[in-house]
């Protein structure tokens, strides 16, 4: 989907800012702007969703409070995979710019492991919570809570489809340049999700047991 | 505005991303690290209702944290795209705020004032 909107862009029309100063660049500028606009539109709906559980996050209905469903140990484990996998999709940065492929599928490979790891917690939480009668039908507190933290879920599950598709291409078409364009935006993809997450585990999490 | 930052826009390569320092990358990496640790340990702790200046200090670590990442992870800075996305970014974080702490201060309000339901109790939305 979006590799087609890329394309599109390549043959079409280029910006006039690309053409001054990305002339040389298969017009990597727009492209990148235009993922970084599709980031802030994403943060609008994230904050739209913090909103509704910030509205909500009171409203137990008599069920489950915070403090008796969330293992914060559980939550800290999530936590340190997302971050390192953050942490190692930068590390493979340098090494896409150079043009090294074997590094560069290395550190992807390892954040797509760490990213798998990340949804497979949550996958054991969630079931979890249902399991002890803390599902989403439960209260307002626990619908808002399952929706929140399963769309950022579903956007972690896109990266990683996403980077799985990435280790075939780089395999099949090595680092071309269209090839970087994509990692560069899966790379802002990536750490957005972790932007996100960390005001998750803040919010959702570690306020919810405090308060 | 000089024409050197100028020019290492022009020549680096993957544009906003990737060609960040690794010193930044690196410093930005142990303060993430530094930035949720203390918070979670925070919370731990102390098991049971924390007084509010816990609440306080995570959500500032929280804040500093989104600040480190943007910076040092996605190169956030005022020459990338001709300030295009420093603009994008700073409109969002006020469409973020105004909605975030607009619904819950106008909820809150409203919650408090409600007039009880008979039967029910009074409370927030259910």
């Amino acid at each position: 989907m979006t590799d087609h909107a890329l394309n599109a862009r390549d043959t079409g029309t280029t910006w006039h800012l690309a053409e001054q100063e990305d002339h040389d660049h298969g017009g990597n500028g727009a492209t990148v702007l235009g993922f970084w606009i599709y980031l802030m539109s994403d943060a609008l709906i994230f904050a739209s969703l913090f909103a509704m559980f910030g509205v909500v996050s009171t409203s137990y209905a008599g069920g489950p409070v915070p403090r008796e469903i969330f293992d914060l140990k559980l939550v800290a484990l999530n936590t340190a995979f997302l971050l390192a996998s953050s942490i190692t999709f930068g590390e493979a940065m340098p090494h896409l710019e150079a043009g090294r492929v074997g590094p560069t599928r290395f550190w992807l490979a390892i954040t797509g492991l760490l990213g798998l790891a990340f949804v497979g917690v949550e996958l054991y939480e969630f079931s979890h919570l249902i399991a002890e009668g803390a599902g989403p039908q439960r209260s307002a507190f626990l619908s808002a809570f399952f929706t929140l933290v399963g769309t950022h879920g579903a956007h972690v599950t896109v990266g990683l489809i996403w980077i799985a598709a990435s280790l075939v291409q780089i395999g099949q078409h090595g680092l071309i340049q269209p090839m970087k364009r994509r990692l560069i935006c899966l790379s802002m993809f990536w750490h957005f999700l972790d932007i996100i997450w960390i005001g998750v585990f803040t919010f959702v999490y570690l306020y919810g047991v405090i308060r | 505005m000089s024409t050197e930052p100028y020019d290492a826009a022009l020549h680096a390569h993957g544009d906003t991303h990737g060609h960040g320092s690794r010193l930044g990358y690196r410093i930005g990496s142990l303060l993430a690290i530094v930035l949720t640790v203390v918070p979670f340990w925070l919370v731990m702790s102390q098991p049971g209702p924390a007084p509010g200046w816990t609440a306080a200090a995570i959500f500032a670590l929280a804040l500093i944290q989104i600040v480190v990442h943007v910076v040092c992870f996605l190169h956030l800075d005022t020459r990338s795209e001709g300030g295009w996305t420093l603009l994008a970014f700073l409109f969002t974080a006020v469409i973020v705020i105004i909605t975030i702490g607009g619904s819950v201060w106008v909820m809150f309000h409203l919650n408090t004032n409600m007039m009880p339901m008979p039967g029910g109790h009074m409370g927030p939305v259910r």
